[in-house]
């Protein structure tokens, strides 16, 4: 219970937020918190999480908020790397070859989802294949 | 109370006795102590004056040093030289591990970071600059680990 305190603001804000299957437990002195939600909610939560735990040093917290359970094949998708073209793969692993590149902010087509990790996406060009999805943000 | 006196001196002369007990009895009663312990495999007692020497393959730290106490608790063992090996176990494939797959995609764009998964557990070293670590959190987060042990130098 004491994770339950020292985090007991982000499960709060998650709580007003209205995260969807909010799921709170400790166990082993870890703190597991899952949920969907927004992509809004879930930097909110992240940020909040940052300031009680600064650089994320204390190992005691593994927050799996999936703000893009809702997103349904079809939708757009923007292409949000820091700097460099999204990599388009043969499969979902960066082991599988490279057969195509999606430019920053270029604004690409969801497929299907293989996992959490890895999209099918197809460019405007037709270029299909697997890209990861931390590079990829639903166009709302 | 002259019975009393002989039992007394009786007992005092076996307590004396035992407090020296042979190296060999010594040997079976620290073999006894250690052998209860089910994770000791190949093991091997000597004892020479006294001082217990312990050979053998247990599987961690922690069962070596409760080994140690075990054959330093019998009596008469005046010291325990611990020179039981800790087993390497197998060691994992990081690709046959679903986990490790995904912490290599999820940090490959983070080059100044080193990414090791064992049981479950994410740990990082190296460095990383503030403005990327939430991302790359978020990213390890999603990955249901057991737990991520960051030990990145931020900058």
């Amino acid at each position: 219970m004491a994770l339950q305190e020292k985090y007991k603001e982000l499960i709060d804000v998650a709580t007003a937020a209205g995260v969807n299957e909010l799921n709170v437990r400790e166990q082993d002195g870890v703190l597991y918190i899952d949920g969907a939600t927004s992509g809004t909610v879930k930097q909110q939560l992240w940020d909040t999480y940052e300031r009680l735990d600064p650089n994320y040093a204390s190992g005691d917290v593994v927050m799996n908020i999936n703000s893009v359970a809702g997103v349904a094949d079809g939708s757009k998708l923007k292409v949000t790397t820091n700097s460099s073209n999204l990599n388009i793969r043969k499969g979902p692993s960066t082991n599988d070859d490279i057969i195509g590149k999606a430019a920053r902010h270029e604004v690409v087509t969801l497929v299907g989802k293989e996992n959490d990790q890895w999209w099918l996406i197809k460019t405007d060009q037709g270029e299909q294949g697997y890209s990861f999805t931390q590079y990829l943000t639903p166009v709302e | 109370m002259a019975l009393v006196m002989v039992v007394a001196f009786m007992g005092a002369t076996v307590t004396g006795c035992k407090n020296k007990p042979k190296d060999a009895d010594l040997k079976t009663a620290v073999e006894t102590a250690i052998q209860a312990n089910p994770k000791l495999s190949a093991s091997g007692v000597t004892v020479e004056k006294g001082v217990a020497t312990l050979s053998g393959q247990v599987p961690d730290e922690a069962t070596k040093e409760e080994l140690g106490k075990a054959a330093a608790a019998v009596p008469g063992v005046t010291s325990v030289v611990n020179n039981l090996t800790i087993a390497i176990t197998n060691v994992e494939i990081a690709a046959d591990s679903p986990l490790a797959i995904a912490v290599k995609d999820a940090t490959k764009d983070f080059p100044t970071v080193t990414a090791t998964v064992a049981d479950g557990i994410v740990t990082l070293k190296g460095e990383l600059q503030k403005a990327n670590l939430q991302k790359l959190m978020m990213a390890l987060n999603a990955l249901k680990p057991k737990k991520v042990d960051n030990q990145l130098v931020i900058k």
